[in-house]
């Protein structure tokens, strides 16, 4: 789990754990890991093992990854990319560092972490690269588009790396989720039936960890066809609105 | 990091009131202390799922600190039936992992929707009132963070802020963590008997009966029905099974998604639903083997069900009377409540037993407790309150705060003669809608 403290990744793992899994828990914080291995030793993992990392600083990521795994020893069911952060869109439109800072994060740092784990799983023959992308990833909007940006470019970087993989044994997707009630969007105005629980988008996740051949996975359901309309209205209509 | 962000959506369960609150939903204990040394002259009220009915979980115009997401477990033993937990766990969230351990929990209220830390700082009670006590029974010990005094650890056997604690809404700190001793069970099932009874004093004679050879007591009552049929209802007595059954509950997907219109559930409706009710289940004893969520949780199986009282909400109003005056006073509650041609959709009726509550505001002692529903329809609805407070008062009994929205102050302070004790432990920096209404 890489990236297990976002609530998205801590919902993913108690999944796991419901089924008695070996996790390995990379996160920023020693002390934050400890907290939620020891939940999810509780609810049934067999173990939870902290995995302190920094992910845009780590200067090798693949051989990281290969610690992890062979910490685990044998096959590696499953690698998961949560880390992220929305950042400022107003800010970052003056300021380049916090444009930086939102593609560093979202897709710099990924990058080598995705490629790692495509060449790990290659090898293997077998397993899941799931990574959490956006719905924002779909079409550039005025609120948010230079997260949107690192996450086309994440999606897109997924999407060749399920391309790669395909005759392999191993998969990869990537997870398009819409809104979901997080620390991340917590300054949002939330509430509504668009807005999904950490605990639904997690299920897709480890459904579609366990499912190869479907690339890209919206999560909830709906926000395929949300996403169908609104790449297709043009863009005299969409240039109206405030998305 | 999370910070406090201005909202209007936290709503308590009865969503009579609403307010304006900022709210922060810290996702890790360690986010707590920066939350509370935040320089705003404003002030803290940690809350967990809201299913307290009135305000006692509101702190309108102020902060409010969401505790949900703090819902890890510290530590499961499951031989010994000792659990440690961050104070945001749910109950139900709980039940799903200890259940198949054959633990449960020493007492549980009426919905699993409730966090720990929810159920501690109410002091809730349940159908096994008269074996088990309330809730504060089984708890072991608590973290409590404070602004004044930083993180402590409080033992059960400590007096003071402990016991101020439990059952003190909140009101005395953040509850970060509660230690709880388990319960053995057997079964996820239990053996349930179903007894009508014509008349509400039918029902102290099965309450009185029931008491030695029946862990779980609790009724339903016809609000609705009159003269000799007043207080007319179904006696519910239960015992664990042994049949080694133990799977969990599971979450259901039924929900009301949105707000009903206000006049959904009026009297005629009411009084329709009752006597149908009635008419079913009226026609002699049966004995069924029922799982805990059926049992214990009837309500749980509809989400937002409190929704179907459209946008003015409602009160809940329960009261507890001592033994010596229960008979009489409940059955002047009845009377009063079938005059005044309103009625309660949802009446539940049970005794108490002598256990002593360790909390010093803690509602559960011994006597007859009556919860009754009421649509919220202004002026009328509080007129009825209010004449039920006078039977209350007479009867020297008292009102439970986390069903209440709006019992006048001085009715708190003569049920509730410890609250000087007690206000000498909050926390100086918190404080809620239901403190201010009832303290200042």
């Amino acid at each position: 789990m890489l990236g297990a403290l976002s609530a998205i990744g801590e919902a993913t793992a108690r999944l796991y754990a419901a089924d008695g899994a070996r996790l390995v828990l990379a996160g920023r914080t020693i002390e934050r890991l400890e907290q939620v291995g020891a939940d999810l030793v509780a609810r049934g993992a067999a173990e939870a093992r902290s995995w302190p990392v920094d992910f845009a600083a780590c200067a090798d990521p693949a051989s990281e990854l290969e610690r992890m795994a062979a910490h685990l020893e044998g096959p590696v069911d499953a690698i998961l990319l949560f880390f992220g952060v929305l950042g400022d869109q107003a800010l970052a439109e003056g300021d380049p560092g916090e444009a930086a800072r939102i593609i560093d994060v979202n897709f710099t740092a990924a990058v080598p972490w995705c490629l790692a784990a495509a060449a790990l799983l290659e090898r293997q023959k077998a397993g899941a690269l799931v990574v959490v992308s956006s719905v924002a990833a779909d079409r550039g909007r005025q609120s948010n588009y230079v997260y949107g940006a690192a996450k086309a470019g994440l999606s897109v970087l997924v999407e060749g790396i399920a391309h790669r993989l395909a005759r392999s044994g191993a998969h990869a997707v990537a997870i398009k989720a819409g809104f979901v009630d997080t620390p991340m969007t917590a300054h949002l105005k939330r509430g509504g039936p668009l807005w999904a629980k950490p605990a639904t988008v997690a299920r897709a996740i480890k459904a579609a960890a366990g499912r190869p051949g479907r690339p890209v996975v919206y999560t909830p359901w709906f926000w395929r066809f949300i996403m169908l309309a609104v790449r297709n209205v043009p863009a005299f209509i969409f240039h109206r609105t405030r998305l | 990091m999370t910070g406090f962000v201005g909202q209007d959506q936290f709503l308590s369960w009865g969503r009579v009131e609403r307010v304006r609150q900022d709210v922060a939903a810290p996702a890790f204990r360690d986010e707590l202390k920066g939350l509370l040394a935040e320089p705003d002259d404003r002030s803290l009220l940690a809350v967990g799922l809201g299913r307290s009915y009135g305000d006692s979980c509101l702190n309108g115009g102020q902060r409010l600190i969401d505790m949900t997401r703090l819902d890890r477990l510290i530590a499961l033993d499951s031989a010994r039936g000792i659990v440690l937990a961050e104070a945001g766990l749910a109950l139900g969230d709980l039940l799903r992992h200890i259940v198949p351990k054959g633990w449960f929990t020493t007492t549980t209220p009426g919905t699993r929707h409730a966090t720990l830390g929810g159920l501690l700082a109410n002091d809730v009670h349940g159908k096994n009132h008269h074996r088990a006590g309330s809730f504060g029974r089984g708890v072991r010990s608590l973290g409590l963070l404070r602004s004044d005094r930083g993180q402590i650890d409080l033992a059960s056997d400590e007096s003071g802020l402990f016991a101020a604690t439990i059952g003190g809404l909140g009101l005395t700190g953040i509850i970060t963590s509660v230690e709880l001793e388990l319960a053995p069970i057997r079964s996820a099932y239990l053996d349930v008997e179903r007894i009508p009874f014509g008349h509400v004093r039918d029902f102290f004679r099965l309450a009185e009966e029931s008491v030695d050879s029946h862990e779980h007591t609790v009724a339903w009552i016809d609000c609705t029905a009159t003269g000799n049929e007043l207080g007319r209802g179904i006696f519910q007595r239960a015992n664990w099974l042994d049949d080694g059954d133990l799977v969990p509950h599971a979450e259901n997907a039924l929900s009301v998604p949105f707000e009903a219109p206000n006049a959904l559930l009026n009297s005629v409706v009411i009084r329709a639903f009752n006597g149908l009710y009635w008419r079913l289940q009226k026609s002699g004893r049966a004995r069924q083997r029922m799982h805990y969520a059926a049992f214990f949780y009837p309500l749980d199986k509809v989400g937002h069900w409190n929704r179907l009282y459209g946008r003015s909400g409602f009160y809940q109003y329960q009261c507890l009377v001592p033994p010596s005056a229960a008979e009489a006073a409940i059955e002047e509650l009845m009377r009063e409540i079938a005059a005044s041609g309103a009625a309660s959709a949802l009446s539940v009726l049970k005794t108490l037993g002598p256990a002593r509550s360790p909390g010093m505001l803690s509602f559960a002692r011994e006597g007859a407790t009556l919860a009754l529903d009421f649509a919220n329809r202004g002026a009328p609805t509080l007129a009825l309150l209010g004449r039920l407070d006078d039977i209350v008062r007479q009867a020297g009994g008292r009102l439970y705060p986390a069903k209440d929205g709006r019992m006048p102050a001085d009715m708190f302070r003569a049920g509730y003669p410890e609250w000087t004790n007690f206000a000498a432990h909050v926390d100086p920096r918190f404080s809620s809608d239901f403190w201010r209404r009832v303290a200042r």
